[in-house]
């Protein structure tokens, strides 16, 4: 299993070669076979968007003749450019990992093309026909989790009010709160989902705040699309609200609260990538997918959940699984009466136009600006 | 070192007949180069402890730190190119200490820096890219420069406290920020990461030649040089340090105390919104978020341990940059969290401090008297 040793040059250049230290340094840097490095934004123990990757390496562990290297909390600046360097000169990475979204564009590209025999694989990014042919992007149609959570919601809530505390108005945040809506009003039609945006990835206090205020509206099942849910899962649950969880699965932060959520599935992603690579197959520049393709999954349900509201969730989840269930069908309005997706039109999940989405459908209380 | 002459003078005129020997003539230079450097060698010993304490190897730990920061030709790179921003935003709260001022909100002028530069490179799509450079230079200064002299301004005229007024106008910085690139500066094709549009690959600063690092490495080396002339070699310095001294003798004496601060703040912030312009000219390419990367932070922290000497701060921002840039190889090789490096940064900074009651009482240092 190797992808294409570079020269170790680079570690020899410099003081080390001339030290008591080089003799250490190229014996831990020949250890393993193949050098797989992941990069974290945040901490990987965050119960979120950087735990479900490091699930994802922990995966990659398990297997034979691959050395994980991981390196968190690294910022979106030339940081990351060093560290992805630093893992190709002083550790041996062939196949790297960035995993937050905005190492993709210039800092990941750069890397690419500097380093033109390596592997790149990013989270997020939509790699074009004008980026180098040794980066990917990989992506999860998330929303489809979303959906399940949002049916399971529905049905749960006494209220019919949900809430969802959301990070940003981008469009992939945009797609999850619309899929969870859509999925609540199979359930109840009248459903509701009041959203706050934070404006950031990971403001705790502002994630808490958005909790306790959507909770003191009368909301009594919530969800949320931040880099770390632990804040609303927690609050929410001290608060005796319910909750859907994102990313990864925080059952274990509120075994009584927790509903079901949506997860990542990288620890089935990742070693599928090893694999086609070590089968000399090229992993596809642009992949996306979703239940189906077992990037995204749905947490197991809690023991709150009604037998109803298991019987019609299993039932979308079985048919998306099979590929033959659209979420963004028309006719569909947004909230202030628009209609953005005609009667008639189906919007598959690869369809471009949802990346581009800049609406939140009827039944969501909020604003995109 | 200003207090060089002052304490020769001094063992010269107390004891005119003994001759002072080359310890005794040099004491204050080698105290400000001995001090800290025990204060550092303390700091390591008591975070290998720290290190220890978790079950690792304190030697390990120091031949990964050495590694990692100065151990190769590309780690030499690294730590240079984390030390670069860390120079210009160290100048931000070191100018303003000359007057006993207290910046801390170089990471505001830094954004503000950013916005601008890239306000200019839009605002002249088709000039040659030198003119398009300078106005990005002269924009990133003038922004950064502006945004600290309300700090002034608010001090000399309004009797605001320039510390709290300056931490709090980073997030008036950040949010100003957020608002442009998310509205009216927005790219609309930066779908899911706000940013602003490119300013273009050619309009780029790129890297001093034969390294990867950036110009800005250059820059901060110039202001640092030129900051430090300014204070100590002219008569703007001297009546800078005068009022710094003492505010009421130098109005007694006549110095014009108000133009001192606008202009010193002034020139503060420039060199913070000049690490803005770099970053967005050698590295981002655009503003977005990803520019609030915590420089102006680091800054403060550089230039209290540089005892806000200009020349000081370059290599105690070499140092601080290495440290960071072998935080990723602590956390790969030892399996240490992010959080360790900031560990290091706390003890070495309360060392620092604390090795303060040490100058001028090392007693071999010392004229007979």
């Amino acid at each position: 299993m190797d992808f294409g040793r570079i020269s170790r040059r680079h570690l020899l250049q410099g003081g080390a070669a001339l030290t008591l230290g080089s003799a250490l340094g190229a014996r831990s840097a020949l250890a393993a076979d193949t050098t797989i490095g992941f990069i974290y934004v945040g901490s990987r123990d965050d119960y979120g968007y950087n735990q479900a990757h490091a699930q994802g390496a922990a995966a990659l562990k398990k297997m034979s003749g691959l050395k994980i290297v991981e390196e968190e909390k690294v910022a979106e600046t030339d940081a990351v450019e060093k560290t992805m360097e630093s893992m190709i000169n002083l550790d041996g990475a062939t196949l790297l990992f960035p995993t937050s979204f905005g190492y993709y564009n210039p800092h990941m590209i750069k890397m690419a093309n500097k380093f033109p025999k390596l592997h790149f694989e990013h989270c997020g990014g939509l790699w074009s026909e004008k980026d180098p042919t040794n980066a990917g992007s990989y992506f999860g149609y998330i929303d489809e989790a979303q959906y399940i959570s949002g049916i399971v919601a529905g049905y749960t809530s006494k209220t019919g009010k949900l809430g969802f505390v959301a990070a940003k108005p981008i469009p992939q945040v945009l797609r999850n709160i619309n899929a969870f809506t859509l999925g609540a009003r199979l359930a109840n039609p009248k459903a509701t989902t009041q959203v706050i945006f934070t404006g950031d990835w990971s403001m705790p206090v502002k994630e808490a705040e958005a909790t306790n205020s959507l909770i003191d509206q009368g909301v009594d099942v919530l969800t949320c699309h931040v880099d770390g849910p632990k804040t609303m899962v927690e609050n929410a649950a001290r608060r005796g609200a319910m909750v859907c969880g994102y990313h990864v699965n925080q059952s274990p932060l509120a075994p009584k609260a927790y509903l079901t959520g949506a997860e990542w599935n990288w620890e089935a992603l990742y070693p599928k990538f090893v694999k086609m690579i070590a089968a000399g197959e090229s992993i596809p520049n642009f992949y996306r997918g979703g239940l189906k393709e077992e990037i995204v999954k749905v947490s197991p349900y809690g023991e709150a959940v009604s037998a109803e509201a298991r019987k019609h969730a299993d039932d979308v989840k079985a048919k998306l699984t099979a590929g033959d269930y659209t979420i963004f069908k028309g006719p569909i309005t947004d909230n202030k009466g628009k209609a953005v997706i005609a009667s008639g039109t189906d919007r598959g999940q690869k369809d471009p136009e949802l990346e581009k989405m800049d609406y939140l459908v009827e039944g969501v209380i909020g604003a995109t600006s | 070192m200003t207090i060089d002459t002052a304490d020769g003078v001094e063992a010269v005129g107390v004891a005119p007949a003994a001759d002072p020997g080359f310890l005794q003539r040099h004491g204050t230079t080698i105290e400000y180069i001995l001090i800290p450097g025990a204060a550092l060698v303390g700091a390591l010993a008591v975070f290998g402890v720290f290190v220890a304490l978790f079950g690792k190897n304190p030697l390990d730990l120091y031949f990964y730190m050495y590694q990692g920061a100065f151990g190769t030709w590309f780690s030499w790179q690294n730590t240079l190119t984390r030390a670069a921003p860390l120079i210009l935003t160290a100048l931000c709260t070191a100018l303003p200490a000359q007057l006993g001022m207290v910046i801390i909100g170089g990471e505001g002028a830094l954004l503000i820096g950013a916005l601008a530069a890239t306000g200019a490179a839009l605002a002249l799509p088709s000039m040659p890219p030198l003119v398009v450079q300078l106005a990005m230079v002269c924009a990133g200064m003038i922004g950064g420069g502006l945004w600290i002299m309300l700090s002034g301004g608010l001090r000399q005229y309004r009797g605001v406290n320039e510390t709290i007024s300056s931490l709090l106008l980073v997030y008036i910085a950040l949010a100003i920020l957020n608002h442009l690139v998310e509205g009216v500066m927005r790219d609309p094709a930066s779908l899911n990461k706000p940013s602003t549009r490119e300013i273009g690959a050619a309009n780029m600063i790129g890297s001093i030649p034969g390294t990867d690092v950036h110009w800005g490495l250059v820059f901060g080396l110039i202001a640092a040089v030129a900051s430090y002339i300014l204070i100590y070699h002219t008569v703007f310095g001297f009546a800078a340090r005068v009022a710094g001294g003492n505010i009421r003798a130098a109005k007694i004496v006549g110095l014009g105390v108000g133009k001192l601060i606008m202009t010193i703040c002034f020139l503060a912030g420039a060199s913070a919104g000049l690490a803005g312009m770099v970053e967005v000219a050698a590295v981002q390419g655009r503003t977005n978020a990803n520019l609030a990367a915590g420089y102006g932070f680091t800054g403060i922290l550089v230039a209290f341990l540089a005892r806000q000497n200009p020349l000081a701060i370059i290599p105690v921002a070499v140092l601080l940059g290495g440290i960071s840039a072998s935080g990723g190889l602590l956390q790969r090789r030892l399996g240490l969290p992010d959080a360790s490096v900031q560990v290091l940064q706390g003890i070495i900074f309360a060392f620092v401090l604390a090795s303060d009651a040490l100058y001028g009482r090392i007693g071999f240092l010392k004229g007979k008297s």
